[in-house]
């Protein structure tokens, strides 16, 4: 073409035009979705407090595994997806989302095999999430033991 | 003949004797539904996966566009064909048992108008009377491909466009058919380093103004020679640089541009963001809805460009930018 933008006016004439979605809606939704999981999470906590007679570790530990259970039966049937595009951040946080991208990569490799499939690909969107959220509790935990040397 | 820097007008002029379109279950329920030989709702069409299904697609796209021609396979000299998946496996297992010679191709989204300019300049050549030229792409194969597996939840950005389940495909014949191939030009790999790949609009807008404003001035004509100029998938983001970046050039064709990604569904109602996209977009679309249209002489002439977007997942982490590419190819009524 004759007259051709430079890389620059090109990617900033880009930027203006294309629609992104509302900030401020979308934080409106996450917090009404993330604290539907959430208030969800504490009925089950207070449920087995209360009426199963469990100890609060016990009532916590049921709280992941059922909310993790959940999100893994909704993604199976496609249900979490919707969940998410409604609620953004909102779902992807609390530990469903977690459990929603495990899941669904063990749906879509498992053609790939057991091992190739399920089991190389199964952390492919986890795997960061794992990996440095290990890493930022060392580093927690070595600001930790600085700290505790210091004061002594 | 050779034609200005990128095209050719074809003295003995290409046909297209037959075309045929096959679409899955939600390009069945957009607006195009009519245009449509095939719908098939079933996404995996009987198959293991989503790579099996879109090679049955293009297999049953061939099948049939050979039975409207009224031509048996054997009578085909060549097949031009490519999809989005990686080494295009997809044509692969459509085609390893079928026993027609074959060029594979890899256009990304712009497959279509490759496979068509290829297919008429080795029939116009002389060296075949008829020649398939086909392309397909699926959702399933090309999320899993290019993005994420289906069932994850994410946000889709508002440019972002939905891949289109499909395959088209069009006989090239040396001397059948009512609509004429009448020249071709062959784009340039355009980059204007735009990085973001959820707005591949954006990424393949210049590639497409490019190769339109150089087949204008290669032809030395005006946009309104055209009754339609064609582009395959910028969705509504990249429709709006095309006609900026043309404009700045000095050509309006505001008017007479239609993207097959903005009518191949509504995204009011079918939640699709800026448009469809994949090589199946624009190849469903010329072969149902802009064929007819032209053989019901709506439309004389038009340019046919289908836009491709040239990255890998690992271009993509490496941080390269999204270079683009389009083909363009003259149809005519006779």
């Amino acid at each position: 073409m004759r007259k051709e933008p430079t890389k620059k006016e090109y990617n900033e004439y880009v930027e203006q035009i294309t629609p992104v979605h509302s900030c401020f809606m979308n934080c409106v939704k996450a917090f009404f979705i993330g604290g539907i999981i959430c208030t969800i999470g504490q009925l089950i906590f207070q449920f087995g407090k209360e009426f199963v007679g469990l100890n609060e570790e016990d009532a916590a530990g049921y709280v992941t595994l059922i909310l993790v259970l959940s999100s893994v039966v909704l993604t199976a049937f496609n249900l979490y997806y919707p969940i998410v595009k409604f609620g953004g951040a909102g779902a992807l946080v609390p530990i469903t989302g977690f459990a929603n991208s495990v899941a669904s990569p063990a749906i879509e490799y498992q053609k790939e095999g057991q091992v190739f499939g399920i089991g190389v690909k199964i952390f492919t969107i986890a795997g960061p999430v794992i990996l440095y959220g290990v890493f930022t509790s060392f580093l927690t935990g070595l600001i930790y033991f600085l700290w505790s040397i210091f004061r002594h | 003949m050779k034609q200005g820097k990128q095209s050719i007008l074809f003295e003995k002029t290409p046909y297209i004797r037959s075309c045929a379109s096959i679409v899955g279950k939600k390009e069945g329920e957009g607006p195009l539904a009519q245009f449509f030989d095939k719908i098939i709702d079933d996404p995996t069409f009987g198959e293991e996966t989503w790579e099996l299904a879109e090679s049955r697609f293009q297999l049953e796209a061939l099948s049939l566009a050979l039975k409207k021609g009224k031509i048996k396979k054997e009578d085909l000299r060549y097949l031009f064909a490519g999809d989005l998946q990686g080494q295009i496996t997809g044509t692969t297992f459509a085609m390893k048992d079928i026993g027609i010679p074959i060029f594979g191709l890899y256009g990304a989204c712009s497959t279509m108008g490759e496979s068509l300019s290829l297919a008429a300049m080795t029939v116009a050549a002389g060296y075949a009377d008829e020649v398939g030229a086909l392309t397909s792409s699926h959702l399933g194969s090309a999320e899993k491909n290019f993005r994420f597996p289906l069932e994850y939840g994410n946000q889709r950005p508002l440019s972002s466009t939905w891949t289109v389940t499909g395959s088209g495909a069009f006989i090239v014949s040396s001397s059948q058919g009512s609509v004429k191939i009448k020249g071709i030009t062959t784009g340039v790999i355009k980059d204007y380093g735009v990085k973001d790949s959820m707005n591949m609009g954006a990424a393949m807008a210049p590639a497409a103004a490019d190769v339109i404003y150089q087949n204008l001035q290669d032809m030395d004509w005006q946009p309104e020679e055209y009754d339609q100029i064609v582009t395959g998938d910028l969705g509504s983001v990249g429709r709006e640089i095309l006609i900026k970046l043309l404009k700045d050039n000095s050509y309006d064709i505001s008017k007479i541009h239609m993207d097959c990604g903005m009518r191949i569904f509504d995204d009011e109602t079918q939640d699709t963001h800026a448009g469809g996209s994949g090589c199946a977009c624009s190849a469903v679309t010329l072969a149902g809805y802009c064929m007819d249209k032209l053989m019901k002489k709506e439309w004389h002439r038009i340019l046919f460009v289908p836009t491709g977007a040239l990255l890998s997942t690992m271009s993509f982490n490496e941080g390269q930018s999204v270079p683009g590419i389009a083909h363009a190819v003259i149809l005519e009524r006779q």
